[in-house]
This record gives structure tokens, sequence and C-alpha cells, in this order.
């Protein structure tokens, strides 16, 4: 449930991201001098360490707060890891481990890779599609052994492989050779690799549906300011059409999200609840994200398919984030064997119960 | 505008209620009312069934005590809603009443008319149907041409309603009727809201049989019927003005996304416990989708308990659920279409398919059709 502190967090994450981080203004932007006072910022109001307890050097916000911070996040394209540093804050708690300061992203970032821990306690393995690796000064690591451990790692002790989303935005191979971890600590039994990346999702679903409320609001005025045929485009009914199912798109993000944030705020464990609607949200998520891009690029004709125009800002990550934590196939996958293996007298119950 | 759908959860009196009416579902299942794996057999409609609903408390469940209402929270009606649609349980001759006629008697019926009325729909006694669409307006609802003149001590109603859904098991409807003519500035003004007893000497009630075989559209023709003056609900003239309100309650509640569940849990039974990937893809992706409309709907219960009048968000939810549950028996069927042969309930699956896709055209047209919702967005983003 939603409550007052949500907004004040929630706003002043909004306020900082007005006057620093403006999509119009970054994406003018000729070099990323925008930067450095953005984070310094985001830092100083607590929001990249909002999942840390004040104990381990954070801000020790609420489950419910951070997942807003994200939503507002995505209203703005914020194109720095913040929702990385968050996921990384979140998961050094689960093992107690002290948050460092400036950016950090998680490993693994997709479900099909895993992390070893070796008996010397050294880490092996390839992460993927690691969002934002290159910028960050550690990665917290989930890694799986005879005893699961959760790490902190020293980004200059991997090896990247640099790539790029379809956003442009950092999504790099990390390799770990025989990795020491700053710190490490037993991983609680609940946080296995599947945690992490139902966390992922359910971070990257709040994101999508933020992005998809400012998809929307930016649509709608367009279609009213812009004149075609002696009209304003919004007077059609084509387009009239074509905008309300975008609003369906983002009304049906913006519940799934919010439903699986509030389910894992409210868990003591990512049982089948969380499961069932983490997964729910990134697929039913990153379908919107489908439909909604392609519905705002028509609202906007050509002036919406150049680099000068904001609207790849929102559109292009969303479709990147559909593959970050497990693509919506792959969870649809998971999720359909899950149903499949309750049984057809199991399922209405399943649904009924959330 | 700015969407909200906050994540309401049913508060644990929900869940005790639903024990209850899954109990009581079973009991009826097991003494043969109705089959729930046979939707389409079998009548949709059952007073004596009615009337054990009635009898437990389920129908009415939000109206003050003093109708014979039970003032339970709108969540709590949500979740008998869910619970017989999906078992596919007889409640048409109830539905309607419940859902809608029974709120706007509330709201603008006279005193002694909610007191002999009201505590009959709680019972399961009354079958209302409404009375909108004409042969000459549908979606258009204020063309309609249906007169009803003033005479001594009442009106006097001529014309034809179509597409009627009940009117021949019905005792009541309500319905529009032109009073006046549109005015230049407002086309809307001129009709008024009736509630008629379909007794009345003057009514005719013709049947139209639907594409599936099922009976449940009429034509009911008005020659010279008498309704008195206190029957009149809300303005002379000012129906327009009593019309939305009462769209968020009919739009967004689960029998606007589970009128084809069935075929879904049908599916789970014929893909066994161990599917092939490309079916438990399509599978999962169902799965979501269903979730996040029911998420929704819940919302829109919530905003409703909450005293607002959430117009677009359950607009939102009808437009996005019928399209759903129109095309899930044609997802389902491609789903099946690598089946093994031998598959334990391929028989009832296809039987099941076939009623669902036969009836899928009109998920989309029925209490507002899609291109009206999105009119009605629309408006609500400020795009008219």
């Amino acid at each position: 449930m939603a409550r007052e502190s949500d907004h004040i967090v929630a706003e002043t994450a909004a306020r900082i991201f007005a006057d620093l981080a403006d999509p119009q203004t970054v994406n003018r932007a000729k070099d990323g001098t925008w930067r450095t006072p953005l984070w310094r910022a985001l830092a100083e109001a607590g929001l990249a360490l909002a999942w840390v307890p004040e104990s381990l050097g954070g801000a020790g916000a609420s489950m419910a707060d951070g997942f807003e911070i994200v939503r507002t996040a995505g209203r703005y394209a914020v194109p720095v890891p913040l929702a990385e540093t968050l996921a990384a804050g979140w998961l050094l708690t689960q093992a107690g481990i002290e948050a460092p300061a400036g950016a950090m992203s998680v490993a693994p970032a997709s479900p099909e890779d895993r992390i070893g821990v070796g008996p010397d306690g050294t880490l092996n393995g390839r992460a993927r599609r690691v969002p934002f690796a290159q910028e960050a000064g550690h990665f917290a690591v989930l890694a799986e052994g005879a005893q699961p451990l959760i790490a902190l790692v020293h980004a200059g002790q991997c090896r990247l492989d640099e790539g790029r989303n379809l956003a442009g935005e950092p999504a790099d191979a990390v390799s770990f050779d025989q990795v020491k971890p700053l710190k490490s600590a037993p991983a609680p039994a609940r946080v296995d690799t599947t945690a992490l990346m139902l966390m992922g999702s359910v971070i990257r679903a709040m994101q999508t549906a933020g992005a998809l409320e400012t998809v929307l609001s930016l649509s709608v005025a367009y279609a009213n300011e812009r004149v075609a045929f002696e009209r304003p485009i919004g007077k059609f009914q084509a387009v009239q059409q074509n905008l309300a199912r975008l609003a369906g798109e983002t009304a049906a993000a913006l519940a799934v999200a919010a439903s699986a944030a509030d389910t894992i705020a409210e868990a003591q464990a990512f049982d089948e609840a969380v499961r069932l609607e983490s997964a729910s949200a990134k697929i039913r998520c990153a379908e919107a994200a489908t439909e909604g891009a392609a519905i705002a690029h028509q609202v906007f004709g050509a002036i919406g398919f150049t680099r000068e125009h904001v609207l790849h800002r929102f559109t292009l990550r969303m479709l990147a984030w559909r593959d970050d934590f497990g693509n919506e196939s792959w969870w649809a996958a998971e999720l359909g064997r899950h149903i499949a293996r309750r049984g057809a007298d199991d399922f209405w119950p399943l649904v009924a119960s959330r | 505008m700015m969407l909200r759908f906050d994540p309401i959860r049913l508060p644990p009196e929900c869940e005790t209620l639903r024990r209850e009416v899954r109990a009581f579902l079973a009991e009826e299942i097991a003494a043969g009312t109705f089959d729930p794996h046979r939707p389409g057999h079998g009548d949709s409609h059952n007073r004596e069934f009615s009337r054990r609903v009635g009898a437990r408390g389920w129908i009415g469940m939000t109206w003050p005590k003093r109708y014979g209402g039970h003032e339970r929270s709108h969540l709590e009606r949500y979740v008998v809603t869910e619970e017989f649609r999906v078992a596919n349980a007889p409640v048409r001759l109830h539905f309607v009443a419940d859902r809608q006629s029974g709120p706007i008697l509330l709201k603008y019926a006279p005193e002694h008319i909610k007191l002999d009325i009201l505590p009959r729909i709680c019972r399961g006694e009354l079958c209302f149907v409404i009375g909108m669409s004409e042969p000459g307006s549908g979606s258009d609802l204020f063309a309609a041409k249906t007169k009803a003149t003033k005479v001594d001590g009442g009106w006097r109603i001529n014309g034809t309603k179509t597409w009627t859904s009940n009117a021949h098991i019905a005792d009541y409807m309500l319905g529009l009727f032109r009073t006046s003519p549109p005015t230049k500035e407002n086309r809307r003004h001129g009709l008024t809201q009736f509630l008629v007893d379909m007794k009345s000497p003057g009514i005719t009630v013709n049947p139209i049989i639907q594409m599936t075989g099922q009976h449940d559209f009429n034509e009911v023709v008005f020659e010279d019927v008498f309704v008195p003056d206190d029957h009149v609900l809300g303005e002379v003239d000012g129906a327009w003005k009593q019309a939305t309100s009462e769209l968020a309650y009919e739009r967004s509640g689960p029998e606007r996304f589970l009128e084809t569940f069935y075929v879904l849990v049908e599916l789970i039974r014929a893909l066994g416990t161990d599917p092939d990937r490309r079916s438990a893809e399509g599978l999962g992706r169902l799965v979501a989708q269903l979730h996040t409309l029911r998420r929704m709907s819940v919302s829109v219960a919530g905003m409703l308990q909450a005293g607002k009048e959430p117009v677009v968000e359950g607009s939102i939810v009808k437009d996005l659920g019928t399209l759903w549950e129109q095309k899930l028996p044609h997802r389902v069927r491609e789903i099946a279409a690598f089946l093994a042969p031998e598959a334990a309930n391929r028989t009832s699956l296809e039987e099941q398919l076939a009623f669902a896709i036969t009836v899928a055209p009109k998920l989309t047209i029925q209490g507002g059709t899609t291109e009206i919702l999105r009119g009605i967005i629309a408006r609500g983003l400020g795009l008219r």
C-alpha cells in the first residue's frame, strides 16, 4: 500500500532528476558534465543506497520507498546506474556487508549465468549484460557453490568485455577469474540466483512503468499540439484509439509492477507469491514496453525518430530493459512450467490468492 | 491525467467468505445444479439457485440493511462475483440487478419503491434487464427514439428496444425513453430513465437467437405501456447526467475478463505437469496477463470501496479485459495445436474451445464496445 513517506522520497528523487537530469537537457548535452553533480546529489540525498540500513552505510529507507525511487527514475529515463546501485546495496545488505560509496552493479544479471565460488573463496565465472558494469566501482555478486556467498568485489579485479544495450547504455560481460572478494558472507537461504533475478525484474518493471507514464503524457501533449488536416491530430479517432491503447498498456504496467513491488516489500521470503507477482510483472511490463513504444512512435511520426527528440530516451530504454534479469519469454516459460506442475485445479486458487 | 492502480489486497474477511462461497458452489455442483466444466450447456439462469444465493446474503451485498442489503464491502462482493464466474454458476437471473439495476434504484428511486423492490432483489427473486439499445441506436444511446408521453398519473411508452438480454425471463426493465426532443445545444437532452414492470399490458417480448444457438437476446415491443409517475428514476429529460457514475461498476468487475477462463484451466489439464517449452512459454504469458488484469480490477474495486468514481480506470480494465478474454480461446487453440492425440481431456478442451470461440465476438460489444471505451479513455486523457 502507498504511504505518505513514499511520496516524500519519490518527490525528492523527482526534484533532483528534474534539476540535474532533465531528459531534454541530457539529450542535448555534448558531454557528460551533468553526471557528477547528478550522482553527488543522489548520493547526498541517500537515494543510491536507499535499501541499505544506516548501520551498513545507507539511508535505511523502506522497500516501498526504494521501488518508488526506481519508478521515478524511469519517469525521467535517468541515465546513471541508480537502479543498479540500489539493487547492489540490497544484495549486500542481505549478507550484512557494508556498502561502499559510488556506483555499483550486480552480477549475475541474467538467469542463465552462474558465478561459482571455489574452495579457496575465490570467484569464477562470467556474467553477461551486466548493466553499467564499466561505470561501476564495485560489484555485488551472488556466487553459488557448496556454501553460496554474497560478495563485494572491486570492479578492477574483473575483466570487462564492453557492450551496449539498445539505448546505448553500458551492458558489459564481466569475467571473474579467481577473483578474491573485498568482503564476502554466506548468502541466506532465501537469497539465491532466482531471488536476485526476481528482484532485478521488479526493478526493471518499475522503471518501465515509470517510463511509460512519461511516454503517455508526452504523446498526449504532442497529439494535442500537432496540427494536421487543420486540427490537432488528437482530435482524430484513429489517434485517440491508439492513445487509449497506450493508456491501457501504461495502466497494466503500473498495476502489475506496483503489485509485485508491494509483494516483495511485504514478503518474508522469495516465496510462491513473490514468484508469481514478479515474473508476471517482468512479462507484462515487457509486453507493455513493446506495444507502448510502437504506439508512441506512431503518434510522433518522423520527429520522434530523431536523435534530437527525447522520445527515444524512454522507448529504447524500456525496450532494452526487457532483456535484463531474464527476458519475458524466459520468465513466461518458467511461470508456465510452474503452473503446469501445480496442476489445473490449483491454478485459480493461486491467482485468487494475490 | 495521472493513472493510478494501487496494489489493493483483499482483507482477511474476504478469504473467510471465499471459503464459504467455494463450499456452497461445491455443494450445488454435487447436487447437480450445474456443471462447471460445460459452459453453454444447461440453463444460465435458475430461479431456485438465485434464491439460495440470496438466502446466503450474496446479492445486494453492499447495499444498506434497510433495503435488504448486507452492508458489506465492494471487495467482499468482488470475491463472490469472481468465484461464481470461475465456477460458471448460473447467475444470469440476479446478476444484472445486483451489479447495476440495484445501485441505480438505490440512488434514484423513491423510498417506497426501494423498500418494495430492493429486498426482493436481495432475496434472488427478481430479474432485471437493461433497456437501452434500439433498432436504430446501439452505442449511440442518446439517439434513442422509444417515446414516453406524459398522461394523467404517469407515462405511456411506445416503441421498440432490442438486443435486450434476459427480457424473456425478466421481472423489471430499467429503460431509457425519450420524453422530449434533443435540443440544439445538447443532443443528450430529453431522455429519462424509467422502471418498467415487464408484466405491464402492452409489452411483447420476441426472441432473437444468437449465433451460438443460445437464446439470450430479445426484441421488446412497447404498445401504449403505462408506467406510473413514481417509476421515473431521477430527473425527467436528464438521464444523461445519471449515466456515468454507474459505468465503473459495470465495467471493471471480474466478469469482464473471466468469461472464457475455463479454456485456460482445461489447457493446463491437457498440457500435463511437464509441458514442452513452447507451450510453457505460451501458458506463462497468459498467466501473467490474467494476473495483471485481476490486479487492475481489484484495484478499481478498492477505489469504488473508497467512494471514488474511477470511470477511466474502469474503462481501461474492460477494454484490456474483454480483448484478452476474446483472444484467450484462440491463443489456447494455438498452444494446444501440438498436444498428443491421446491427451486425457482433449475432447472436453475441444468442446469448450468451440463454445468459447463462438461466444468471443460478443465480449467486446456488450456493455460498451471497445471503440466507445477508448473514446471514454481518450476523453479522460484530455483529447476530446
